[in-house]
C-alpha cells in the first residue's frame, strides 16, 4: 500500500542524531485539531512539524506517507498511568517499556505517569527514581505527576523544587486510603493553598476514606471476602461526597481542582453542577469507566472479578458509560485518562482471601482512544474535533503542554496519528501489547483505531506493527501556572477587606475565670489515633496541648483573652440605636 | 377507690338519663377523629358531664376556687373521676378548668370550629355545645385561631460558651417562649468534651426544673465520640427519656467529630432508636479560613461570615447525609441557614433519604448583611454558626421550601449573649460567643413570612411550628395536636394583629434584638400552658419551675418506620465461589521494601503529621491490639505457593 514506509532510515541510529535525518511528509489527510478540520499536508523535520498546508515545498527525497483521506490527529495524551506503582513490593507487569508500547499501539504518543512515593519517602528521590526508569525504558514522550503521600511542613520545600526546577506542575492528593495516604480536610486545605501559590494543578483521588474503612470492616465481618466486597465497600455516594468536598475546598482556597478517575454518574454530576456554578474543576473519566461497568465484580470467576478492582470502583450501574460519554461530549468532563495499572492475576491473588488486599488497577492505555471513538464519535455524540479535545488537546492545555503537544501546528512536536475511523477490532488479551494475561475489555468490539502513529517524527506503529526504540521517550517538563487552569484563578484572587470601625470601647464581659472551661482537647479530626481516647486521658491531654509551639501561635489571638475593663470615657460606637 | 366505685353505682341513673337528649354523642364526630385512644372520651368526660346539670356545678366552683379537692366534696362528685385524674388533682396543677370558645381549631391536617374544654392540664372535650361545669373560666377565641402550642426544637439556654452563661436562662427564655406562643422547648445539653453525658444531663434537669416555666425536653450533644459512650447513651435513651443527640462537624479541636466517628455514632444511634442531629459545617475549612482572615487583619464580626461561607455548610450537609445514608440512620440537620444547604436536603429527600432540615427564626426573619454594620455591637449580635447568609433572598427561599415540605421544622436556636459578653471577641471575631435570640419571635416570623404572604396555609403553619417537631421527637400526640387527651398547650392566635419587634418590649434580658423593627402580622393573644392561662391581655402570668420534663421514647414512628424496613433490605451478600487456587504472587520476600505500615489499607496506624512527631507515632502503631484484629486478614499475607493440581477457576476466558 504505502510503498515508501518500507524504508526506515533511522533504524540502527540512536540518540538525538537519528531525529536529524527524519523528514516526512503526510499527504492527503484531513488535519483535525480541537477547533477545526482542514485538508492539508504536514511536513515534519527533526521531530517537529515544519509546515502545514497544501502544495508544500519540500526537499527532494523526503519520505511520503499517504493518508488517503484519513484523519490526521494530534497523538493522544494519556494523563493518568501508573506504570511503576509498587504494591507490597511488587511492580505492575507493564513497566515503562510495555506500557508505552501499548500506548503507541493505541494512538497515544505521550503519557503522564504518577510518581507514587510511599509515606515517609522523599518526593524528590522518588521523582528521580521514576525519571531514571522512564528514561531507560519509555518509548514515547512522558511527563510525571507526583503523588503526595502525606502532608507535612517538610514536603513544601520538595514541592517547590519540583515545580521550579524539575518541571512538575501537577500533584495528586488522596482523600481515600485511610491511615496511609489519606489527608484530612485541614491538610487538604493547606496543600491546596500551597500548591496554588506554586501554580500547580491539584489532582484529587476523591473517595471518603473514613467511610470506606468502616464499610470494609463491616463487609469483612459479614464474611464477604471476594472482589464484590470492593464495590460494596465503596458505594458511589462516597465518591460523589468526596468530589463535592474537594470542590468545596478548591473553591475556598480558590485553586483549580482536577478529579482523577470519575467513575460514577453521581460524581460526574457533581462536577457538572460545580462547573455550572463557576468552580474551576476538571473531571477525568477513564477507559474502564467509559467502556465497561461494575457488574463483573460479581463474576463467579475470582480472577475475572479481581481484574476489575480499581478505586473508585466501576459503578454497577450499566448506564454509567453512556452518561459519562454524554458529559464528555458536552464539555462537562474534559479529558480521558486510562488509569492503566496492570497487575497480573497472581499479583491480584494476594487478596484472594481479603478483597482489601487486591492490588488496584485496570488496563486501558491501549484501548483508550478506540473506545472514545467507538462509544462517542461513532454513536454521534461527539464530533472529531471534540474527540481530539478530550483525548489530547484538553490534557495538553490543563497540564501546560500546549501547543507543543495536543495540536497539529507549525512548531509543535511531530506526535501525530493517522486515524482510521472504520477499522474494527475485537479486544482480546492475546493480541494486546500489554504483558497482562487478561484484558478487562475482552471480547468488546471497537470501531476506530490508528493506522499509523508518529512519535517525535518517527513512524512507530503502522498497520499493526510496532517499531519502537526502548528509551526513545523524553521527559517533557511542564511549567507552572497553566493558563487554562489559572487565568480565572488569578482574577478571583482578590483580597477581602474588613469593615473599618472605631474601636469598641463599651463594657466587656470579664472572662478571667474561664480557662477551666476551655477544653484542652487536641484536634478531633487530625488526631493521630483513629479513635478518640476515653475520658480518662484528658489529664494527659491538658499537659500535652500546652507544650511546644501551637499551631495557631502565629495568630494574634491571645490579646482577645485580656480583660478590658470599660474605660469609661467616650463610648460613641457602642450605642445600639 | 372503694368510695368511688360505690358512688358511681349510685349515680348511674342520672348518667343514663342524660343519654339521648343533650348527651355528648354528637360530639363524637370530632371525638372520633381526634381521640387518640378509642373510648377515652367516655372514660374521661362522659361520667363527669352527666353529673353536671344538678349539684355538681356549685361544687365544682367551690373546689376550684376555695378548697383542696379531697376534703370538701360530696362523695357523689369525686367518685366520677378515674383514679388517675384524682391523683393528678393533688399535684401542682390542680383545679384548672378552662373552656375555649368560638375559635377555629387548627391542626396540621384540618381546621374546624369547635370549643375546647380543658381540665387538669389536658384536653378533655372538643366539640360544639360542650356541657361543662359552671364557673369554668372561659377564654373567648371568636375570630381567632386555636392552635397547638409551638414546639421549639432547638434552644441552648443553659449552654456556656467559653465559660459565659447565656444572658437568658431557663426562666427568662421560657418566659419569652410562652409570650411568643411556644409552649414546649427542647434544649441542648452541652457537656464539656470528655465529661459524662449523664452528669451534664442531670445538671440541665436541675436547672430546668427550678426555672423553666413551660414544658421542656432535652437533646444531648455528643461533644466527643468514643466507644465508651455507648452505655451512657443507652441509659439516656432507655431511662432518661432522651431520644436525640447532636454531633458536631464544626468547632475543630473542640467538639468536632471525624467522618469515622460520625459513622460509628450514627450506627449506635440507629440501634438505640435515636435521632441524630448534626451541626453541619466543615470545621477544618473554617479553622483555616479563620486563621487566614485574622492574618489579613480582619478581626470584626464580618470575619465570622467570611470564614463560614455557605459552601462550607453545604459541603458538611452533603457529607452528613452521605454518612447517614451509609449508616442507615435518620438525620436531622439543625440550623439550615443557606439556600444551597437547603437544596442539598431537598435533593436528598427526593432520593429517598431520611433527612430533616430545620431553618431557624433568624434565617427566616433576617439576613447576614448586618455583619457589615458599622456598629460593632449590632454586627456582633448576629454572630451565630452557621452564620446568616448575606444573600437577602435567603429567607424567602427557605420559607418556600418550608411550605412545600422540603424543610420540616422551625426552631429558634435561641442562645442570647449580652453585648458585654460578646465584646470578649472585640479584637478577634472567633471569640465572640455565638447565638441569637428568636425564641419569642419564631411563630410570628413564620406566620408573617409564610402564611400572610400566602405561601403556606394555617395547617402547614401548625405543622412546621409544632406538629412536625412533636412527631420527629416522639412527643406526638401529647404535644403538637389539639385532641382529646393531649396536653392542654394551646395558643389562641390572632392573625390580624401586628406587632413590632423591639428589644425594648421583648421578654428576654438581652439588650439587642436581631429583628429590631421588624413588623410581624400574627400574634399569640392567649397562651395556655399545661392547662393554665399564662398569657392573656398582654400580661404574662407564669410560675418559675412549673415546667415539666417531657420524656421521649426511642424509635419515633415518623422517623424509624422507613429505617427499619431498609435495614432489612440492606443485607449485602457475597458471591459463592470456589477457592482461588491459582498462582499467588509472593509477598514475604518483599517485606523489606514494604513501608512500615503492614498493609496499604486496613490497620489503624496513625497518620504522620509534622516531621518531629513521626518518631513517636511509629512506636505507637504496633503497640496493643489493632483495630482490625478481629478480621481474618493476616492469612492473606501468607505465601501460598501455587499447589499445582486443579486450577479450574482461575482461567481467564
Amino acid at each position: 500500500m504505502l510503498c515508501c514506509i518500507q524504508i526506515f532510515p533511522f533504524i540502527g541510529y540512536r540518540g538525538p542524531a537519528l531525529s536529524k535525518s527524519e523528514r516526512l511528509l503526510i499527504k492527503g489527510g484531513r488535519v483535525v485539531n480541537d477547533d477545526q478540520s482542514l485538508y492539508a499536508d504536514v511536513y515534519i523535520e527533526d521531530g517537529l512539524i515544519k509546515q502545514v498546508g497544501e502544495n508544500l515545498v519540500v526537499p527532494g527525497g523526503v519520505k511520503v506517507v499517504e493518508a488517503k483521506g484519513q484523519m490526521v490527529i494530534p497523538g493522544g495524551i494519556d494523563v493518568n498511568t501508573c506504570l511503576m506503582k509498587p504494591y507490597l513490593g511488587t511492580q505492575p507487569v507493564d513497566d515503562f517499556l510495555q506500557g508505552t508500547k501499548a500506548a503507541l499501539a493505541g494512538g497515544t504518543t505521550m503519557i503522564i505517569d504518577h510518581v507514587t512515593p510511599q509515606p515517609g519517602d522523599s518526593l524528590l528521590e522518588a521523582f528521580e527514581h521514576w525519571q531514571e526508569a522512564a528514561d531507560r525504558k519509555a518509548c514515547c514522550d512522558y511527563s510525571l505527576h507526583v503523588d503526595i503521600p502525606q502532608w507535612h511542613g517538610g514536603v513544601k520545600e520538595e514541592l517547590e523544587l519540583l515545580v521550579q526546577e524539575k518541571g512538575i506542575n501537577s500533584f495528586q492528593v488522596y482523600m481515600a486510603y485511610k491511615d496511609v495516604f489519606q489527608m484530612t480536610d485541614t491538610q487538604l486545605y493547606e496543600a491546596f493553598s500551597f500548591l496554588k501559590e506554586l501554580g500547580a494543578v491539584v489532582l484529587v483521588h476523591a473517595e471518603n476514606g473514613d467511610l470506606i474503612a468502616q464499610e470494609q470492616r463491616k463487609i469483612l465481618s459479614m464474611g464477604i471476602t471476594g472482589p464484590e466486597g470492593h464495590p460494596l465497600s465503596r458505594p458511589e455516594e462516597l465518591e460523589a461526597e468526596a468530589v463535592f468536598r474537594a470542590i468545596t475546598l478548591g473553591n475556598r482556597v480558590n485553586c483549580p481542582v482536577y478529579i482523577t478517575k470519575v467513575m460514577s454518574k453521581s460524581a460526574a454530576d457533581t462536577v457538572t453542577q460545580a462547573r455550572r456554578k463557576g468552580s474551576v474543576v476538571f473531571g477525568e473519566p477513564i477507559t474502564a469507566s467509559l467502556a465497561t461497568d461494575g457488574s463483573h465484580y460479581w463474576s463467579k470467576n475470582w480472577a475475572k472479578a479481581a481484574a476489575y478492582v480499581t478505586s473508585p470502583p466501576l459503578s454497577p450501574d450499566p448506564t454509567t458509560p453512556d452518561h459519562l460519554h454524554t458529559l464528555l461530549a458536552c464539555g462537562d468532563l474534559q479529558l480521558v485518562g486510562s488509569a492503566h495499572c496492570a497487575y497480573s492475576v497472581s499479583q491480584k491473588a494476594i487478596g484472594k482471601d481479603d478483597f482489601t488486599l487486591i492490588p488496584e488497577g485496570t488496563n486501558g492505555i491501549e484501548e483508550r482512544m478506540g473506545f472514545v471513538w467507538d462509544k462517542a464519535v461513532a454513536m454521534g455524540k461527539m464530533d472529531e474535533n471534540q474527540f481530539v479535545a478530550v483525548t489530547s488537546t484538553n490534557a495538553a492545555k490543563i497540564f501546560n503542554l500546549y501547543p507543543r503537544k495536543g495540536r497539529i501546528a507549525v512548531g509543535s512536536d511531530a506526535d501525530i496519528v493517522i486515524w482510521d475511523p472504520d477499522r474494527i477490532k475485537t479486544i482480546t488479551a492475546k493480541l494486546q501489547q500489554s504483558a497482562l494475561e487478561y484484558n478487562i475489555f475482552e471480547g468488546l468490539e471497537c470501531r476506530g483505531g490508528p493506522s499509523l502513529v508518529l512519535s517525535q517524527g518517527r513512524v512507530v506503529y503502522e498497520e499493526g506493527k510496532l517499531q519502537v526504540q526502548q528509551g526513545a521517550g523524553r521527559f517533557i517538563p511542564r511549567k507552572p501556572f497553566p493558563d487554562y487552569a489559572y487565568q480565572r484563578i488569578k482574577f478571583r484572587n482578590q483580597v477581602q477587606h474588613g469593615v473599618s470601625r472605631g474601636m469598641y470601647d463599651g463594657p466587656v464581659y470579664d472572662v478571667p475565670s474561664t480557662p477551666k472551661y476551655i477544653t484542652p482537647a487536641p484536634s478531633a479530626k487530625t488526631s493521630p489515633t483513629s479513635h478518640q481516647p476515653p475520658p480518662i486521658r484528658n489529664l494527659h491531654q491538658s499537659n500535652f496541648s500546652l507544650s511546644g509551639a501551637q499551631i495557631d501561635d502565629n495568630v494574634p489571638r491571645r490579646s482577645g483573652h485580656r480583660i478590658v475593663a470599660p474605660p469609661g470615657g467616650r463610648s460613641n460606637i457602642t450605642s445600639l440605636g | 377507690m372503694s368510695d368511688s366505685r360505690s358512688s358511681q353505682d349510685e349515680d348511674s341513673a342520672s348518667l343514663l338519663s342524660r343519654l339521648g337528649s343533650d348527651s355528648p354523642r354528637p360530639r363524637m364526630k370530632y371525638g372520633g377523629m381526634f381521640c387518640s385512644v378509642e373510648g377515652a372520651f367516655e372514660n374521661k368526660t362522659l361520667n363527669f358531664e352527666s353529673f353536671s346539670p344538678k349539684v355538681p356545678r356549685a361544687a365544682a366552683r367551690t373546689r376550684t376556687r376555695d378548697t383542696p379537692v379531697s376534703s370538701n366534696q360530696p362523695a357523689g362528685q369525686t367518685v366520677v373521676f378515674p383514679s388517675a385524674h384524682a391523683r393528678e388533682n393533688y399535684g401542682k396543677r390542680e383545679g384548672d378548668r378552662l373552656i375555649i370558645k368560638g375559635g377555629k381549631i387548627v391542626n396540621d391536617d384540618q381546621s374546624f370550629y369547635a370549643d375546647i374544654y380543658i381540665e387538669d392540664g389536658t384536653i378533655k372535650q372538643i366539640g360544639e355545645n360542650l356541657i361543662v361545669p359552671s364557673g369554668v373560666k372561659t377564654v373567648d377565641a371568636y375570630g381567632h385561631l386555636v392552635i397547638p402550642g409551638g414546639v421549639d426544637a432547638n434552644t441552648s439556654v443553659h449552654a456556656a460558651q467559653r465559660g459565659l452563661q447565656p444572658a437568658d436562662d431557663f426562666y427568662t427564655a421560657t418566659l419569652a417562649a410562652l409570650a411568643g406562643g411556644t409552649t414546649t422547648i427542647i434544649d441542648h445539653v452541652l457537656p464539656e468534651p470528655g465529661t459524662s453525658l449523664l452528669a451534664a444531663y442531670e445538671q440541665w434537669r436541675d436547672a430546668a426544673d427550678q426555672k423553666a416555666c413551660c414544658d421542656y425536653s432535652l437533646h444531648v450533644d455528643v461533644t466527643r465520640w468514643h466507644d465508651g459512650l455507648y452505655e451512657e447513651l443507652e441509659s439516656l435513651v432507655k431511662d432518661k427519656g432522651v431520644n436525640s443527640f447532636l454531633l458536631f462537624m464544626a468547632y475543630k479541636d473542640k467538639f468536632q467529630s471525624s467522618d469515622s466517628q460520625l459513622y460509628e455514632a450514627f450506627g449506635v444511634l440507629r440501634d438505640l432508636g435515636a435521632v441524630a442531629l448534626v451541626h453541619a459545617e466543615n470545621g477544618d475549612i473554617i479553622d483555616e479560613e479563620q486563621k487566614k482572615l485574622l492574618t489579613l487583619g480582619i478581626t470584626g464580626p464580618e470575619g465570622h461570615v467570611l470564614s463560614h461561607p455557605e459552601e462550607v455548610e453545604t459541603e458538611a450537609v452533603y457529607r452528613a447525609i452521605t454518612i447517614a445514608k451509609q449508616a442507615n440512620c435518620p438525620l436531622y440537620v439543625t440550623k439550615v441557614m443557606s439556600k444551597p444547604a437547603a437544596d442539598v436536603i431537598a435533593k436528598a429527600r427526593k432520593k429517598g433519604m431520611v433527612v430533616y432540615g430545620e431553618p431557624i427564626t433568624a434565617s427566616l426573619g433576617t439576613d447576614g448583611s448586618h455583619y457589615w454594620s458599622k456598629n460593632w455591637a449590632t454586627a456582633a449580635a448576629f454572630v451565630m454558626s452557621p452564620p446568616l447568609n448575606p444573600d437577602p433572598s435567603t429567607p424567602q427561599y427557605l420559607t418556600s421550601l418550608l411550605a412545600c415540605g422540603d424543610l420540616q421544622v422551625t426552631s429558634s436556636a435561641q442562645a442570647s449573649f449580652s453585648t458585654a459578653q460578646r465584646a470578649v471577641g472585640k479584637d478577634d471575631f472567633t471569640l465572640i460567643p455565638e447565638g441569637s435570640n428568636g425564641i419569642e419571635e419564631r411563630m410570628s416570623v413564620v406566620w408573617d413570612r409564610a402564611v400572610s404572604t400566602g405561601k403556606m396555609d394555617e395547617n402547614e403553619f401548625v405543622a412546621v411550628t409544632s406538629t412536625n417537631a412533636a412527631k420527629l421527637f416522639n412527643i406526638y400526640p401529647r404535644k403538637g395536636r389539639i385532641a382529646v387527651g393531649s396536653d392542654a398547650d394551646i395558643v389562641v392566635w390572632n392573625p390580624k394583629e401586628t406587632r413590632v419587634i423591639s428589644a425594648k418590649t421583648h421578654n428576654l434580658t438581652v439588650e439587642v434584638n436581631i429583628f429590631e423593627g421588624l413588623e410581624c402580622r400574627g400574634v399569640a393573644s392567649v397562651v395556655i400552658s399545661a392547662g393554665r392561662v399564662v398569657l392573656e391581655d398582654g400580661k404574662l402570668n407564669v410560675t418559675e419551675g412549673s415546667g415539666r420534663f417531657v420524656a421521649r421514647k426511642a424509635f419515633p414512628d415518623t422517623v424509624y418506620k422507613r429505617i427499619r424496613a431498609r435495614s432489612k433490605m440492606a443485607e449485602a451478600r457475597g458471591v459463592p465461589r470456589g477457592n482461588y487456587d491459582g498462582p499467588v504472587h509472593d509477598v514475604i520476600s518483599m517485606t523489606k521494601s514494604v513501608p512500615p505500615t503492614p498493609t496499604t489499607r486496613g490497620p489503624a496506624c496513625p497518620k504522620a503529621q509534622t516531621g518531629p512527631r513521626n518518631l513517636h507515632q511509629s512506636g505507637f502503631t504496633l503497640a496493643g491490639t489493632q483495630i482490625d484484629d478481629h478480621i481474618p486478614r493476616r492469612s492473606a499475607q501468607r505465601i501460598v505457593a501455587p499447589p499445582g493440581g486443579r486450577s479450574n477457576i482461575t482461567s481467564l476466558s
